[in-house]
């Protein structure tokens, strides 16, 4: 049900991005999803990948901050006022979204939107008693 | 002009008789009186009799700043606190404060030695002083002052900030003479000019700049915009104040010590060995005057040279060279006293690790600029911008609550500061030419 994500600390700086990807991808590691936010000084790199594990370690090994944090991914319906759909459920039952991006996939007829929340536990009842479809983990690396 | 010509312009052998005297009295009553000296004399044998001339006063041991915080507030105090008519503080780095206290003739004393400075760079009784050094527990503001006062000039006692209200009352005052730190009074002229004020048509003819290291370009760029001679001044709160020395308007080269108040000596920082005039060492002060707090060869930690040769001026005291630089890693910024073990200590308390970190000081326009750089380790890291921002303001906020200094902190990546073979660099200070 919780899709493990790496995130990674980087700095702007022109080259960090690529040194990232580049080290998975010599390692054969597969990136399903991405997101950076960035600020003026630095900027996060979220992953979703094939072998999180794999990856957490890779890129400990070679010196960057990584984290480790379960988000969701949930399938959301691929018409207009699909997504408000989702947002509407999460915010009658209070439930705050860190953040979010969109996962390139689909699955069947529906649009894969990883989901970041506090309240992990909670969100995960929430979604699956108003009939939303969570993605397991396994499916997704194995896309 | 000389205020004092009977003791400034002393002839060397007459200044040394004078100061052995002084110093063979204050060494007897620290003696007497205050149990941390009776204590260290005691430990390496030595005896105020013991000293016969003035070379025998290396036989002392130091006092360092650590022994007034040890004593705090008042164990280094010589006289009963019933004579003690004033107390000031430095601003207490790492926790409390260093406490200095004056008996009446303590103020008299300083009075008289701020009256020598301001005389040194020309303000006269008819002046009107502008006083913009801060008024409290730091020296600067009340030591300018009184020293005004007593040479007869008209002082403004309007103390550090509120630029647009300075400039008003300069102009409408017709200040003659500005005491304040050099890079306040460089920023004074980038608001006068965006107030459409030239300064260089002002009354203003005299700046008096101390409380922070500056350099000869500077005071250049002030005198050009200003218009203005503009001569430096050195003290430190544990010595008396400002007044410890000062520059002639004549010559402004160096600052002469007010020897006949302060024995200076220069030593190597390392071995605590005396060096000779003329090469760069440690600043270490006796005060052979001070009633309420006396010292003992109270190590500075600021290094300098000491110029023997006659000035121009006529004044017969030693003059000090621009501070060099410090003995240990403190910083000046705008004014205030920063050692890097007080962000560590900053930095530490969050979860408590203690990650890599640089200070960048630098100065943008006139005024000096703080960045901290701080490496964003496993234990700081959150996957959320609006977390690290936080711990970025955090440590931002706390540093300006608990040093007094604004800064900007900059998170890197691990290992993006270089990593030294020895001590560790933990500061870059780009103001240095």
């Amino acid at each position: 049900m919780k899709i493990g994500q790496i995130s990674v600390f980087i700095e702007n700086e022109s080259g960090r991005l690529f040194e990232v990807t580049d080290l998975l991808g010599k390692n054969n590691i597969n990136i399903r999803a991405l997101s950076l936010a960035d600020t003026s000084d630095f900027g996060i790199l979220r992953l979703i990948v094939n072998d999180p594990d794999r990856a957490y370690t890779l890129l400990k090994e070679n010196d960057f901050t990584v984290g480790r944090t379960e988000v969701l991914a949930i399938e959301v319906p691929d018409d207009p006022g699909g997504l408000a759909g989702v947002l509407g459920v999460l915010s009658e039952n209070s439930l705050n979204v860190e953040y979010m991006y969109a996962l390139v996939e689909t699955s069947s007829d529906c649009a894969v939107m990883i989901f970041r929340f506090d309240e992990t536990d909670k969100a995960i009842e929430v979604l699956k008693g108003a009939g939303y479809t969570l993605m397991e983990g396994k499916k997704i690396y194995e896309i | 002009m000389i205020w004092n010509e009977d003791f400034e312009t002393l002839p060397r052998e007459a200044l040394e008789a004078l100061q052995l005297n002084r110093l063979r009295a204050m060494l007897e009553n620290v003696y007497a009186r205050v149990p941390f000296y009776k204590k260290q004399f005691d430990e390496v044998g030595v005896k105020p009799e013991n000293l016969k001339t003035l070379k025998d006063l290396s036989k002392f041991p130091f006092t360092y700043k650590q022994d007034l915080r040890d004593n705090y507030p008042f164990g280094m105090f010589a006289v009963p606190q019933e004579q003690v008519v004033r107390i000031h503080a430095s601003s207490g780095t790492t926790g409390k404060p260093t406490v200095v206290g004056y008996t009446r003739r303590d103020i008299d004393t300083w009075s008289e030695l701020m009256a020598r400075t301001l005389s040194g760079a020309g303000v006269g009784k008819g002046d009107v002083m502008q006083n913009a050094y801060g008024y409290g527990l730091f020296t600067g503001g009340l030591g300018a002052h009184y020293g005004a006062e007593k040479i007869g000039a008209s002082v403004i006692p309007i103390s550090g900030g509120n630029s647009k209200r300075q400039l008003m009352i300069m102009k409408d005052f017709g200040s003659t003479a500005i005491s304040c730190t050099p890079s306040y009074a460089l920023n004074l002229y980038e608001i006068a000019k965006e107030e459409g004020i030239d300064m260089r048509e002002l009354p203003i003819k005299v700046g008096v700049f101390g409380a922070e290291p500056w350099t000869d370009e500077m005071r250049r760029d002030i005198e050009e915009k200003w218009g203005i001679d503009a001569v430096d001044i050195y003290g430190l709160s544990e010595i008396i104040g400002p007044g410890v020395a000062f520059e002639c308007v004549e010559a402004k080269k160096g600052m002469h010590i007010n020897e006949d108040h302060f024995i200076v000596e220069t030593i190597d920082p390392e071995t605590g060995e005396v060096l000779p005039f003329g090469e760069p060492g440690e600043l270490v002060f006796t005060t052979i005057t001070k009633e309420a707090i006396p010292l003992v060869r109270y190590r500075t930690r600021d290094i300098t040279i000491i110029e023997k040769e006659p000035c121009k001026c006529g004044r017969t005291f030693v003059r000090m060279n621009k501070v060099a630089g410090r003995s240990d890693d403190m910083l000046i910024i705008r004014g205030v006293n920063v050692f890097p073990s007080q962000i560590e200590s900053i930095l530490v308390d969050r979860k408590g690790i203690l990650p890599h970190y640089l200070l960048e000081v630098d100065r943008d326009g006139n005024l000096d600029t703080l960045e901290v750089k701080v490496e964003v380790s496993e234990e700081l890291f959150s996957d959320e911008i609006k977390n690290l921002q936080t711990l970025a303001k955090s440590i931002e906020k706390d540093i300006k609550d608990i040093i007094g200094v604004t800064c900007r902190v900059r998170l890197v990546e691990p290992k993006s500061i270089a990593r030294s073979e020895g001590k560790a660099q933990r500061v870059i200070d780009k103001r240095k030419k």
